[in-house]
């Protein structure tokens, strides 16, 4: 049964919302965190374990290096302290999901805390989201529920594949966020979009959300307008895409303040979001962090960090991408509003690499933001993703300057270069695209048009040189517009004896 | 003075997914009466001056090349598997969870 829900509008009027995120971040180490087995997703069931990720008796787990230096690298991307002693704990809890009956995390000595994240909302404005802690642990086995349609209700059993079981994590926790107002539910996706950009940017995680590389737990909670004393929090879990976790969080705002009108208590709770009806159900009641247990890991001994160490990786830290965006947008000289476009669609890595390979930032900018995006909005997929290379890009234009082909052919060439047909040149070719250049073909084309027409042909004459335009129309269609146009009217006016 | 409750027994118990009968419940809470009592001697220590550890050895950065190495197969990872469907462990349905 649906819950009560306010309007967006009613539920802003009223209260201020207050955020909070716990992101969680697959990394693409090889191995897993604490046993060298594969780290790999879609694996034959239960073939890439160890007696460590299977929680055997008597094994004993060690720490993967490069999963620690991911962790410091992604600490300092978001500005934190690198702790000089981190330490592992295990948290107890019985779900055949993890085969050791604890997750190892981390818990009072995380590795990184107390950093900051500009995030840029698509207008351009800038909220600042302060990050608690970012620590380590492992990620747990999948379960498949099977009968009752996949879902957990109803279903007979359940089958436990443990290829996950041990995946490097970093989860990422920030410290509410108050002041988003209606912008909350952008600001839930442009923080989740911020972080999955930094993982991908430092080559930690492979960020792909469809295979839960990146997943969401977004904490919501409503203060009464003017209040300073925050709500009670439900916690969404597992929100797994940037679209879910907007519409996620604005439906715990609307459901929040129904709840706050009718007088009623929120309830501490994880909530499910539901892709299908766009609503959030009831999971469990949060457990305290005391019926976790949390006690320190006893096989695994403290990380300990020093200047030399997290100086070396600090150097390893690629530009970071809201920087850079402010570095290309200087060197481009696209206006504030060309910039965004060119974000917003996703593009700019491609245009980056369109200059390189040879165009200027402004022939880049109009063949992504124009044709290609058109082409990638008909064909339905990202203009990215539509498999056009910079170098046919900037092929197309040297065609286009050399006068080989028009705009209007070369938006035809590059629709057949995604056919495969091959390279711009080799399509201009095959398909014999190629202006018409030959002086002769021409004239005979503009005499043709200039006899069938004998009407217009003597108002230019008399001077009407406007009319021309009729008679280029005509060479153009019978050359099937492959004639230079501004050529055909100076032949025109020539054969006519009139000054252009 | 009893430090340990019975209804702390059986939170403990639900937790942990251990079916516990009345008795047992009284009798758990006792002995770990004893042991909880035991332990809180500990307290007693002078360690003002002693920084909190968590482990009795220093070591530190016992870490691991990110290399893989030979794991189980499929049929060795369920050898102990009480019950298993194409080759994935097989348990009971898990009702009221997430």
């Amino acid at each position: 049964m649906s819950d009560e829900t306010l309007s967006f509008d009613e539920a802003l009027a009223k209260y201020d919302p207050v955020l909070g995120f716990e992101v969680h971040v697959e990394l693409n180490t090889r191995t897993k965190m604490f046993d060298a087995a594969p780290n790999a997703f879609g694996d034959v069931p239960n073939t890439n374990t160890t007696p460590v990720s299977l929680g055997l008796p008597g094994v004993l787990p060690m720490v993967n290096r490069t999963a620690v230096e991911s962790a410091i690298k992604l600490g300092l991307a978001l500005g934190c302290e690198i702790a000089p002693v981190s330490e592992f704990s295990r948290k107890n809890y019985f779900y055949p999901d993890t085969p050791k009956n604890f997750q190892t995390s981390q818990y009072d000595k995380p590795i990184a805390e107390n950093g900051s994240l500009d995030v840029e909302l698509e207008d351009g404005t800038v909220f600042t989201v302060d990050i608690e802690r970012a620590h380590m642990e492992e990620d747990a086995g999948k379960l498949s529920h099977m009968g009752g349609a996949g879902r957990i209700q109803g279903a007979s059993y359940s089958l436990v594949d443990y290829n996950r079981a041990g995946v490097p994590l970093i989860e990422i926790v920030t410290r509410p966020i108050r002041g988003a107002g209606e912008r909350a539910p952008e600001l839930a996706r442009a923080y989740v979009a911020a972080i999955r950009e930094i993982v991908k940017n430092l080559g930690i995680s492979d960020a792909r959300m469809e295979r839960g590389n990146v997943r969401c737990d977004a904490n919501v909670s409503l203060m009464p307008k003017g209040a300073d004393t925050l709500g009670t929090r439900t916690e969404t879990k597992n929100v797994n895409s940037m679209r879910s976790v907007e519409r996620a969080v604005r439906y715990e705002i609307c459901r929040h303040a129904a709840v706050l009108d009718s007088g009623a208590p929120i309830v501490q709770e994880t909530r499910h979001w539901h892709e299908d009806t766009r609503e959030t159900t009831s999971g469990r009641p949060k457990s305290d962090a005391d019926d976790y247990r949390y006690f320190p890991e006893p096989d695994l001994v403290p990380v300990v960090t020093d200047a030399e160490w997290i100086e070396r990786l600090r150097a390893e830290l690629p530009e970071p991408p809201a920087e850079r965006r402010r570095r290309l947008k200087a060197e481009w000289g696209y206006s504030e509003e060309e910039f965004r476009d060119v974000v917003n669609a996703g593009v700019m890595d491609q245009i980056e690499e369109t200059i390189a390979t040879g165009a200027s930032a402004a022939v880049a900018r109009k063949w992504w933001m124009g044709e290609i995006s058109r082409l990638a909005k008909q064909r339905e997929v990202e203009p990215g993703e539509l498999g056009v290379t910079p170098a046919t890009v900037v092929e197309l234009n040297q065609l286009i300057e050399k006068g080989e082909i028009n705009d209007k052919i070369a938006r035809q060439v590059l629709e057949h270069v995604l056919d495969d047909e091959g390279t711009p040149a080799e399509v201009v070719e095959k398909r014999g695209l190629a202006v018409v250049s030959d002086e002769g073909a021409l004239s005979t084309a503009v005499d043709e048009a200039l006899a069938a027409m004998p009407d217009v042909a003597e108002k230019i004459r008399g001077g009407k040189v406007q009319a021309a335009g009729a008679v280029v129309g005509q060479v153009m269609k019978a050359t099937r517009g492959q004639a230079d146009a501004g050529r055909v009217r100076e032949l025109i006016l020539q054969k006519l004896g009139v000054e252009g | 003075m009893s430090a340990i409750s019975r209804d702390q027994v059986a939170h403990l118990a639900n937790l942990a997914r251990i079916e516990m009968g009345d008795q047992e419940l009284d009798l758990m809470a006792a002995e770990l009466d004893v042991i909880v009592d035991a332990v809180a001697s500990v307290a007693e220590a002078p360690i003002q001056d002693v920084p909190p550890t968590s482990h009795p050895i220093a070591m530190s950065n016992v870490l691991r090349e990110d290399v893989v190495e030979e794991g189980l197969t499929s049929e060795e990872a369920l050898m102990n598997a009480p019950d298993a469907e194409d080759g994935q462990f097989k348990v009971p349905a898990i009702l009221n969870e997430d």
